[in-house]
C-alpha cells in the first residue's frame, strides 16, 4: 500500500472565496420565514405605544371573533407559565433588574412592548385582527432622558424605588494593578496638565439585514425552534431555564441568519411567546417581525454619556485617566445588557501605559427600548472616549496627535505587558502598524495640503483623525467571566468525524450568522488533516447536530472555536497513528504524519488519511483493543484574550458653508495576528468600517420626549450604502497571538472600534481652528455647521450640539479649557 | 408589513380609470409606480377599499413635442425620462434631477406623474417643474383641463387633481439652450433632499438674461424663489452678482425642523445652494 494523495497547497492564507456566498447572496436559502409547515399558525403581536402605562384593560372578542383567528393571548392568560426574560450578567450582587414578562401583564415600560399576541391561520389574518385589539392604557409619567433618569426625578419602574439598577468600579489603586487615580489628578493640577470632556454616544440600531423570525414545532417528543439567533445553544438553555421544559426536549435550530452585530443574541420575548402559544396549541407557529417592529423593539446598543478626566505631565506623559459612566438599560437589563460597559472597562487605557485607572459605571433604567450589546459591545465606547481625549491632549500641547500617542503607548520591546487594568497583553507592534498606516495614507502630504487650506482661508477644510486602538477578544476565558459574575462559561466546542468516504465532517459550536465560518473552518481543516477544502463540510447551529456551543459574538469564533477545531484535529491524527501503525506493520514510533499522510519513517510506505478512514469504517482488521472511530471531540477553554490592534487614519473634507462633509481618504493597518482568509478579513474589515463611520456620522435612534422612536424606518434612521463610502485602503503587520496555536486575534469588530474615534477625530481637526474642540455624534452637517460658526456674532437657531462638547465640570480647576468649547 | 385587505383593478384606458374612479369615490387609491403607496399601505397609515392601477394604460406612457411643449405622459418612468433626449435637449433641469432622484431600482419602477401627483414638498420633481412652469393635464368626467404648475401644488400632499380625476400629461414649455442643475443636499445618498435647488438660466454672453428658480423641502408645497430670479436678470453670471442674488432664496420659505436640520439652517443651506445651482447653471 502506498499513499496516494499529493499535499495540497496551503489553505489557511489563502483568499478563498466563500463557500456560503452563492446561497446568502441569492437568497435561495433556508432563513427562517422561508420554513413553511403543515397546519402552521401566524402570529402578530399588538405593542404598546406608549414608553410608561398601566394596561386597565385588554379587549380582545372582536379579534377574537375575526375570520381565521385562532386565539388571543394576553399578558393575563400566560401570567403562571411565562416567567420573566433572563439577565445572565448581573454585574454587582445587588444589581436592580426589574421582571420582563414577554407579554406586560399590568403595565407597559417602553413603546413597543408586548401587550397581546394574536394567532391565526395567516399572516394577514393575525396582522388584521391584531388592530381589532382595544387596550385601555392609564399613561405614566416616563423615564425618557437618561441623564435625567439617573437623577430619579421619574422612575421608569415606580415599584423599584430608583433608576439605578447597578453601580460597577474598577479602581487600579484598589486592585493592585496601578497607582490612586486621585493622586495623578492632583499632581497634574499642580504641575502637569488636566483635560476633562463628557462624550455621549449615541443610541444606535443593530440593523441587521435579515429581520427576526422565530418558528416552533412542537408536533414531536422535542420542540424544535428555528430561529435567527446567534445563540441557538445559549437559547435552548434559557428556554428551558426559564419555562422548566427539559433541556433535552428543545431543539433549537438556527438555520441560516442573515446578520446580528450583536442584536440577535439576545433572548427575546418573540421567542419565548411562540414557543408558548406552539405548545399551548399543539401546533406548529411561526412570527416574523416587520422592519419597523425591529427597529422599535429589537434591542438597541450604546447609549452612553462619558465623563472623562486625564491627568499628564507638561510634556504629554499620561499619569491617569478617570472615567465616570452613564449607560442606558432601556426598560429591562437584556441579557448580557448591564455588562456591556463593564467590558468596555479594561479598554479605556488602550494602547498606553498609564500609572493610575479609575472606571465607574451607573447603569440606568429608562423607559426606552432595551439595550444590549452592538458590534463591539463597550469597547467602541471605551476607544471612543480615550483617542478622542487624547486627540485633545494633543491639542493642548499643540503637537501632531500621533505623536502624543507613541509617547505613550506600549512599545514592542515591552510586551507581553500587563496594564493598569491588570490585562496581560499577549503581543502587538504599534510601531510598526502606525508607520505602514502613514505610509499607505500619505500623511505628510495630508498634513501640507490641510495647513495650505487653513492659510488660504479655503471655503472646504480638510481635517485628518487618528485612532489606535486594541481590544480584547476571544470571549472569554471561563475563569475570567466567573470573576466578573458572568452566568456562563466562554469555551468553545468542535468535533471532527470522518466519513468512509473520506470526506470530514466538523461540527462547530459557534454559530454563524454571515461570518463565513464554513469557509474558514474548511481552510484550517484541510491544513491540519491534509484533506481537500471541498472535501470538508461545516455544520453548525442545531443543537441536534451541535450539541455543545456557546455560539457567536465578541469576535470570539476563530480564538477560541478555532483553537477547538484544532484541538479535535489533533486528536483524529493521534487516533489513527494506532491504525495506520497496524496497517503499516510497524511501531506507532515510526509513524509521522504529514500532509494528510502516514508514513513509515525512513521508508517510501505510508497509507493516506482517507484510507485509515476507510480501514476504521470497516473495523476488519485493527489493532486489538481500538475503538473503531477516528472521530473526536473537543472543548476548548481560551486562556486569555488576544489582543489584536491598529492605527486608522482618516481625512474629511469639511464644507464651512453648509457643514457637508465628503470622505477623502481612510486607511488602516489591523494587527489581527495570523490570517486564516485574506478576503474574509477584508469583508469583516470593511464592513467594521462603514458600521463605525456610520455611528459617526449618520446613524442615530432617537425618542421624543414622550418616549416615541421617531427614527423608525429606516427614512430617519441612516443606515449607510456602497453609494456613501469610499474605497478604504486596508492593510496588516502580523503579530501572531500567543495564546493559541494558530496565531489568530479577533477581527469582527476591529473595524467598528477604531473607525468611529477616526472620524469624528477627523471633523474636529477640520474646524478646530474656528475654536471648536467637540461635534457630537452623529456629526451632521447642521451640527458641523453650527460648531463652525458658533462664535459667529448673532447666530440664530438651537444648537444641537450644547453641553457635549464643554469641559463643564470642577470648572475652578480645568486650566486647560480650550477656548472653543462649544457651547 | 402585511397592507390591510383592498380589491384591485387594473383598467386598460383612462375612460375606464375615471370610471372606476367615479363608482368608488374616495374608498379607492390609484396606484401608478408604487414606490410611495405601496410604503403607506404595508405601514398601515391608509387603507383604501380599492386600489386602481395605472400600470395598463399605454396611453399614460411615452415622451413627445408639441409645438413648443414638450409633453411627459404620466406614467413615463423616471428612468425614461432621465434618458431621454428630448427631455435633455428642452428641459435639461428635469434630466438632473432625475439624475439624483432616489435610487436605480425606484427610477425603473416610480413614474413621472406618479411623483408629482403625490406631491411630497421633498420629491425631486416639484420644484423643477413648478420652475419650468409646467402645465398639468387633469382628466376628469367632464373631460379634461390643464393646470398651471403654481395652482397645481395646493399642500402637503396635497394638488388641484379632484377625487374623481387623474393626472394624465405634464406639458413643459421648451426651454431649449437653457442652463441647468439641480443643487441637492443630502446626507445619505437614498434620502430625500434636505434642502434642494433647481435653476434654469439662460444666458447672453456671460450676462443671466433670464432665470428660473425652484426650492425643494422649504415649505409644504415646491416653491418659487421669485425675487431671486427677478434679481439675477442683467447679472453677470459671477460668484458675486449670484451671490447677492441668492441671499433671497429663502425669503417668505417656511422649511420644516426634522431630524435631518431645523428650519433656520434649511433657510441658510438655500441661500448657499440657490448661488451654487444657479452658478452651475450658468456654466460657472
Amino acid at each position: 500500500m502506498t499513499a496516494t494523495q499529493d499535499r495540497p497547497a496551503l489553505e489557511i492564507g489563502k483568499d478563498r472565496r466563500r463557500k456560503e456566498d452563492q446561497r446568502l447572496i441569492t437568497g435561495r436559502t433556508r432563513w427562517t420565514d422561508n420554513f413553511q409547515l403543515p397546519g402552521m399558525l401566524h402570529l402578530a403581536m399588538v405593542r404598546s405605544p406608549y414608553a410608561h402605562a398601566k394596561i386597565l384593560n385588554v379587549s380582545t372578542d372582536e379579534a377574537k371573533a375575526s375570520l381565521n383567528v385562532v386565539t388571543v393571548l394576553t399578558g393575563a392568560d400566560v401570567a403562571d407559565e411565562q416567567g420573566g426574560l433572563p439577565n445572565a450578567w448581573a454585574i454587582t450582587t445587588d444589581q436592580i433588574t426589574p421582571n420582563h414578562p414577554s407579554i406586560a401583564v399590568d403595565r407597559v415600560a417602553f413603546a413597543g412592548e408586548i401587550v397581546a399576541v394574536v394567532v391565526a391561520r395567516s399572516a394577514a389574518a393575525a396582522r388584521d385582527a391584531a388592530e381589532l385589539v382595544d387596550v385601555d392604557y392609564e399613561e405614566l409619567p416616563a423615564a425618557i432622558d437618561l441623564k435625567e433618569a439617573a437623577e430619579d426625578k421619574v422612575l421608569a419602574h415606580p415599584d423599584l424605588g430608583t433608576n439605578k439598577s447597578a453601580f460597577w468600579q474598577f479602581d487600579s489603586a484598589g486592585a493592585g494593578t496601578g497607582g490612586s487615580i486621585d493622586e495623578a489628578i492632583d499632581k497634574a493640577r499642580t504641575d502637569g496638565i488636566v483635560i476633562e470632556r463628557e462624550y455621549r454616544q449615541q443610541r444606535l440600531i443593530p440593523a441587521f439585514m435579515e429581520p427576526r423570525s422565530v418558528v416552533v414545532d412542537p408536533t414531536s417528543e422535542q420542540i424544535t425552534m428555528w430561529s435567527a439567533t446567534q445563540n441557538p445553544h445559549i437559547l435552548r438553555f434559557l428556554l428551558a431555564a426559564v419555562l422548566g421544559v427539559s433541556e433535552s426536549k428543545i431543539r433549537v435550530i438556527a438555520p441560516d441568519v442573515g446578520g446580528g452585530f450583536g442584536g440577535k443574541l439576545q433572548v427575546t420575548p418573540e421567542e419565548f411567546i411562540t414557543f408558548m402559544a406552539a405548545r399551548r396549541l399543539g401546533k406548529p407557529c411561526k412570527y416574523t417581525e416587520t422592519r419597523s417592529e425591529s427597529l422599535m423593539a429589537a434591542h438597541h446598543g450604546r447609549d452612553q454619556w462619558q465623563k472623562l478626566t486625564l491627568a499628564a505631565t507638561k510634556d504629554g506623559r499620561v499619569t491617569g485617566l478617570k472615567v465616570d459612566l452613564i449607560a442606558d438599560l432601556g426598560a429591562y437589563v437584556a441579557l448580557v445588557g448591564g455588562g456591556v460597559p463593564v467590558l468596555g472597562a479594561f479598554m479605556f487605557n488602550s494602547i498606553y501605559k498609564f500609572e493610575a485607572y479609575q472606571f465607574n459605571c451607573q447603569t440606568v433604567l429608562t423607559n426606552k427600548t432595551w439595550t444590549d450589546a452592538y458590534r463591539g459591545a463597550g469597547r467602541p465606547e471605551a476607544t471612543f472616549g480615550i483617542e478622542r481625549i487624547m486627540d485633545e491632549l494633543a491639542a493642548e500641547l499643540g503637537v501632531d496627535p500621533l505623536e502624543i500617542r507613541e509617547k505613550n503607548w506600549i512599545r514592542n520591546d515591552e510586551f507581553p505587558f500587563t496594564t493598569v487594568c491588570g490585562m496581560e497583553y499577549d503581543s502587538g507592534n504599534y510601531e510598526a502598524a502606525t508607520a505602514k498606516a502613514k505610509e499607505i495614507f500619505g500623511y505628510d502630504a495630508l498634513r501640507a495640503e490641510q495647513k495650505q487650506r487653513r492659510e488660504s482661508g479655503d471655503p472646504v477644510q480638510l481635517g485628518i483623525g487618528v485612532s489606535t486602538f486594541t481590544e480584547m477578544c476571544g470571549l472569554a476565558p471561563s475563569r475570567v467571566l466567573g470573576s466578573l459574575n458572568y452566568g456562563a462559561g466562554g469555551w468553545e466546542s468542535a468535533s471532527i468525524r470522518m466519513l468512509p468516504t473520506g470526506k470530514v465532517e466538523v461540527v462547530t459550536g459557534s454559530s454563524a450568522h454571515g461570518q463565513g465560518h464554513e469557509t474558514a473552518w474548511s481552510q484550517i481543516v484541510a491544513d491540519r488533516l491534509g484533506v481537500a477544502f471541498e472535501d470538508v463540510e461545516v455544520l453548525h447551529g442545531d443543537t441536534q447536530i451541535a450539541a455543545k456551543g456557546m455560539d457567536t459574538y465578541g469576535s470570539r469564533s476563530l480564538v477560541v472555536g478555532g483553537e477547538a477545531l484544532v484541538l479535535a484535529a489533533d486528536k483524529v491524527i493521534e487516533k489513527a497513528k494506532p491504525i495506520a501503525a497496524h496497517l503499516l506493520e510497524c511501531s506507532v514510533d515510526d509513524i509521522e504524519f504529514s500532509a494528510g499522510r502516514f508514513g513509515v519513517k525512513g521508508t517510501d510506505q505510508g497509507l493516506a488519511i482517507g484510507e485509515i478512514a476507510l480501514a476504521t469504517f470497516a473495523a476488519h482488521n485493527l489493532p486489538d483493543g481500538i475503538e473503531p472511530t477516528l472521530d473526536s471531540d473537543a472543548t476548548y477553554d481560551p486562556i486569555a484574550f488576544s489582543f489584536p490592534h491598529g492605527t486608522h487614519l482618516c481625512a474629511v473634507e469639511i464644507d464651512t458653508e453648509t457643514g457637508g462633509l465628503t470622505m477623502r481618504k481612510y486607511a488602516c493597518v489591523d494587527d489581527i495576528g495570523n490570517i486564516i482568509n485574506p478576503l474574509i478579513v477584508a469583508g469583516q474589515v470593511h464592513g467594521g468600517l462603514v458600521q463605525g463611520i456610520a455611528q459617526a456620522l449618520w446613524e442615530e435612534a432617537v425618542h421624543d420626549e414622550a418616549g416615541t422612536l421617531v427614527s423608525a424606518s429606516f427614512v430617519d434612521y441612516l443606515v449607510p450604502t456602497a453609494a456613501d463610502t469610499i474605497s478604504f485602503d486596508i492593510d496588516h503587520t502580523t503579530s501572531p497571538s500567543t495564546t493559541n496555536t494558530l496565531g489568530t486575534k479577533g477581527v469582527g469588530e476591529a473595524g467598528t472600534i477604531a473607525s468611529t474615534p477616526a472620524v469624528v477625530n477627523a471633523v474636529v481637526d477640520a474646524i478646530r481652528h474656528f475654536g471648536v474642540n467637540d461635534v457630537r455624534m452623529p456629526c451632521t452637517p447642521q451640527r458641523i455647521y453650527k460648531a463652525i460658526h458658533s462664535h459667529d456674532v448673532a447666530e440664530s437657531g438651537g444648537d444641537p450640539t450644547a453641553g457635549a462638547a464643554a469641559a463643564q465640570f470642577d470648572p475652578q480647576d480645568t486650566a486647560d479649557r480650550t477656548e472653543g468649547d462649544v457651547q | 408589513m402585511i397592507p390591510a385587505q383592498f380589491d384591485y383593478v387594473a383598467p386598460g384606458s383612462v375612460e375606464e380609470a375615471l370610471a372606476a374612479l367615479a363608482e368608488h369615490g374616495d374608498e379607492a387609491k390609484v396606484i401608478a409606480g408604487g414606490q410611495s403607496l405601496l410604503p403607506v399601505l404595508r405601514m398601515r397609515l391608509n387603507a383604501p377599499s380599492i386600489v386602481i392601477d395605472l400600470g395598463r394604460i399605454d396611453s399614460l406612457r411615452g415622451i413627445s413635442e408639441d409645438g413648443d411643449e414638450l409633453v411627459i405622459g404620466a406614467m413615463t418612468t423616471h428612468s425614461d425620462v432621465g434618458s431621454s433626449a428630448l427631455v435633455a435637449e428642452h428641459a435639461a433641469l428635469i434630466t438632473k434631477a432625475v439624475e439624483h432622484l432616489a435610487d436605480s431600482q425606484i427610477r425603473h419602477r416610480g413614474t413621472f406623474g406618479g411623483a408629482l401627483a403625490h406631491a411630497d414638498p421633498a420629491g425631486d420633481l416639484g420644484a423643477p417643474a413648478l420652475a419650468l412652469d409646467a402645465r398639468f393635464v387633469i382628466a376628469g368626467p367632464g373631460g379634461s383641463r390643464t393646470v398651471p404648475a403654481d395652482e397645481f401644488f395646493v399642500d402637503l400632499f396635497e394638488t388641484a387633481i379632484g377625487e374623481d380625476e387623474l393626472l394624465t400629461e405634464v406639458r413643459i414649455p421648451k426651454h431649449t439652450g437653457w442652463g441647468a442643475h439641480y443643487e441637492k443636499f443630502v446626507r445619505v445618498s437614498h434620502q430625500w433632499p434636505i434642502v434642494a435647488v433647481a435653476a434654469t438660466v439662460k444666458t447672453d454672453g456671460g450676462t443671466i438674461s433670464e432665470a428660473r428658480v425652484g426650492l425643494t423641502n422649504m415649505g409644504s408645497t415646491p416653491l418659487r424663489a421669485a425675487v431671486v430670479e427677478r434679481a439675477l436678470v442683467g447679472q453677470p453670471a459671477t460668484d458675486a452678482a449670484v451671490r447677492e442674488a441668492a441671499k433671497a432664496a429663502a425669503d417668505g420659505t417656511n422649511p420644516p425642523t426634522d431630524l435631518n436640520g431645523d428650519s433656520d439652517y434649511r433657510k441658510h443651506l438655500a441661500t448657499v445652494l440657490t448661488r451654487r445651482a444657479v452658478l452651475a447653471a450658468a456654466g460657472g
